[in-house]
């Protein structure tokens, strides 16, 4: 079998006496999306943050396979590579767009500055790329020139989907991107997150509270509780056979529509 | 190219005072390709857990699933995702969505992540949906708002469009007027000659007659109370 993608190998990360997430591991291939559900609190975003290079882990390791390199530990990495590799083959899609654009620059300059960051220096391709995504991400082309902070939630949302994909990349961590989001909106959000996944092949880790969206989104979900990863495996199998009270717990509390 | 050996489930629901609910011990059956084997049994008998569990769906508390070289029982949900890929469809009694997402999408979608063509993929899609009598005004719309009949045909169309070697059909033909069963069953006749492996639940006894080798009573297999 070939090798993943991401092999994370027990996290663990500690605030104080406070656990945040404890030896959580799991490999992540290309093409496949895991969802990590549980309660506030209960460690998604530690572990998510600690996966990204946002927060360093007390222990663990986070392989990626590299491009040229093969598989590299990327707690590791020196700070600049770490950062290259953020702007490259990795991407964070926050769930307040407003923490991933800049939002007094133009929309097509928020997507430009992704490819400036990697070397890209012709101004006419950037404005083309920059129209190309604004067009797959559903935002009329002639919005090029409005900055984000006139934009909807929604829009604001894939405009931060479209500046974080236009690089390329092959590993994208989401946080919540769907929450605060009304049901029509985050529908076509989960269209074209499930389209660009399948197109681009990529790899996706995506925190969720909502159980909804994990089934439509991840083939994998992994369940958290009190910083552990309690139950993990098909997302479909978690969700209708659950083994672990807690998850038995949270299945059966979803209301139903 | 479906052997089924020593499988055992039970269910545990810790929330409502641990109550352990036996569901099936050990059983055993085969299908072998160009069958269809009909699960025959009352409601609440297992048929749709033993079903489950050969899909993944359901975990086992013990005995072997293979499908192919591929033992689900235990397999990596990996394995499973690419076995669901390539190797092993399922018709639910129920089609779940992205909500907005077009009727020829949602078909055209398993040839996709396989691999196939745009161009290819939805032309293999629109010849499902012309087969299965949705009409072609209807599917540029997302199923979601499609009656019980045609979303049950879009599912079908679904579960047909890529010749899996192995196929789960959970009540195909549930909610369908006799012509479109029809329909169904050719589709079915026509898989089995390319020499698929088919288990079936399927509650319409005349329908059942007509497509199923053999059917297997899964009360046989139902735990002896303790």
């Amino acid at each position: 079998m070939t090798l993943p993608l991401l092999d994370v190998l027990g996290i663990a990360k500690k605030y104080g006496g406070r656990t945040g997430c404890s030896d959580v591991s799991f490999a992540l291939w290309p093409g496949e999306v895991m969802g990590v559900v549980g309660e506030s609190g209960s460690g998604k975003s530690t572990l998510l943050n600690c996966l990204s290079g946002n927060l360093v882990p007390d222990t663990g390791e986070v392989l990626f396979n590299t491009r040229c390199e093969g598989m590299r530990d990327t707690l590791k990495m020196s700070e600049s590579e770490r950062r290259r590799l953020s702007r490259t083959d990795w991407a964070f899609v926050h769930q307040n767009p407003r923490d991933g654009l800049r939002m007094n620059v133009s929309a097509g300059g928020n997507i430009g500055e992704r490819l400036m960051g990697v070397g890209e220096r012709h101004y006419g391709n950037i404005r083309r790329q920059a129209m190309d995504w604004l067009g797959r991400v559903e935002i009329p082309e002639n919005r090029v020139d409005d900055r984000p902070a006139t934009f909807s939630g929604g829009m604001r949302q894939r405009l931060q989907i479209a500046r974080n994909l236009v690089t390329g990349p092959r590993l994208i961590f989401m946080d919540e991107p769907t929450g605060g989001l009304d049901a029509s909106v985050q529908a076509r959000l989960l269209d074209l997150l499930r389209s660009l996944v399948r197109e681009m092949e990529l790899a996706v880790v995506i925190v969720t509270h909502d159980l909804a969206v994990a089934r439509l989104l991840a083939d994998r979900m992994m369940v958290m509780k009190d910083g552990c990863a309690i139950e993990s495996g098909l997302t479909d199998q978690v969700l209708d056979d659950p083994q672990h009270a807690y998850t038995q717990l949270l299945v059966g509390s979803v209301l139903q529509v | 190219m479906i052997r089924v050996s020593n499988l055992s489930k039970r269910f545990v629901l810790h929330n409502q005072s641990n109550a352990v609910i036996p569901v099936l011990a050990d059983a055993n059956f085969n299908v072998f390709p160009g069958e269809c084997v009909g699960l025959a049994g009352p409601s609440g008998s297992g048929k749709s857990t033993l079903m489950r569990m050969i899909y993944g769906n359901y975990l086992a508390q013990s005995g072997e699933i293979l499908i192919g070289n591929v033992n689900v029982a235990a397999a990596t949900a990996r394995e499973i995702i690419l076995l669901r890929r390539e190797t092993l469809g399922y018709v639910s009694q129920f089609l779940r969505v992205v909500p907005r997402v077009p009727v020829r999408d949602v078909v055209a979608e398993p040839l996709l992540t396989l691999g196939a063509l745009r161009d290819e993929a939805f032309e293999r899609a629109e010849a499902m949906l012309e087969l299965l009598n949705i009409p072609e005004h209807l599917r540029h719309l997302s199923p979601t708002t499609f009656s019980g009949g045609e979303r049950q045909r879009v599912n079908i169309a679904r579960g047909f469009v890529h010749d899996y070697p192995a196929l789960l059909l959970d009540e195909p033909t549930a909610s369908l007027d006799a012509a479109n069963r029809d329909i169904v069953l050719d589709l079915i006749e026509g898989a089995k000659s390319r020499g698929a492996a088919i288990i079936g639940i399927f509650h319409d006894n005349d329908f059942r007659r007509q497509i199923c080798d053999r059917e297997i009573d899964v009360t046989q297999f139902m735990p002896k109370a303790a």
